[in-house]
């Protein structure tokens, strides 16, 4: 299941929602990412996360899927935010379930590593020298790459 | 053909979209950044270096040597930085 909305979420009520009368699943891994109040030495106070709507979703959807194809899911989430955020803020959450831990360890890992490099969302971060839209780095990339990208 | 921009290529362009009839001969993505670099001042500047882009047609990534087509939507924005 996949989710872009400009509400917060809440990690405990996605995470029961997700697994209420299953009985089959023995591990739930989640993560979380949040806003920074600091960038490379740079004080950043909130920004704004600008998306591709309509592409996004496919997006989201088709990673989704892919972590389906690769590991023995029992249910997948994406919860992915866009509007303006403050620092501390709650940005994305991937959540995963399967069996056991492994498979669902590393679908998550993946999830955001792929998440990250092929989901269209761009961060404009407030600076002290005004707004910076947020570079991509080589190590998502580089992360991104481990699970064998094509 | 609609196109769209995003992140600091819809604030260098100034259009957050557009609606454009380019010629019979624009059939890639390249010949179409080629001509839409022609139609203005600053889209010639935020489409210069097509390395620091990418490309989607119709919400897929595309690459320069993909096939565009009237009725596509295009969409021009920097390497994504969510998450």
């Amino acid at each position: 299941m996949i989710r872009v909305q400009e509400e917060d979420f809440d990690v405990g009520a996605e995470i029961a929602a997700l697994t209420r009368d299953r009985t089959d699943i023995g591990a739930v891994v989640s993560f979380v990412g949040l806003v920074r109040d600091h960038a490379g030495g740079d004080d950043v106070g909130g920004m704004t996360l600008e998306h591709y709507p309509g592409m996004t979703e496919k997006q989201l959807a088709a990673i989704e899927r892919e972590a389906g194809e690769r590991w023995p899911l029992s249910a997948s989430l994406i919860v992915h935010r866009y509007g303006r955020l403050a620092p501390g803020d709650r940005i994305v959450l991937a959540v995963t379930a399967a069996d056991h831990r492994q498979a669902a360890f590393e679908a998550c890992a993946f999830l955001i590593d792929w998440l990250k490099t092929k989901a269209p969302f761009w961060k404009c971060e407030e600076t002290s020298d005004g707004p910076k839209w947020v570079e991509a780095r080589t190590e998502d990339n580089t992360a991104a790459a481990r699970w064998h990208d094509d | 053909m609609k196109i769209r921009y995003f992140a600091w290529l819809r604030t260098r362009v100034g259009h957050v979209e557009e609606e454009i009839a380019p010629p019979a001969d624009v059939t890639t993505v390249r010949a179409l950044i080629d001509w839409l670099r022609a139609q203005s001042p600053r889209h010639g500047e935020a489409l210069a270096d097509t390395t620091a882009i990418c490309v989607a047609v119709n919400h897929e990534f595309a690459e320069l040597g993909d096939p565009v087509a009237a009725g596509d939507e295009i969409a021009f924005f920097p390497p994504v930085t969510g998450g």
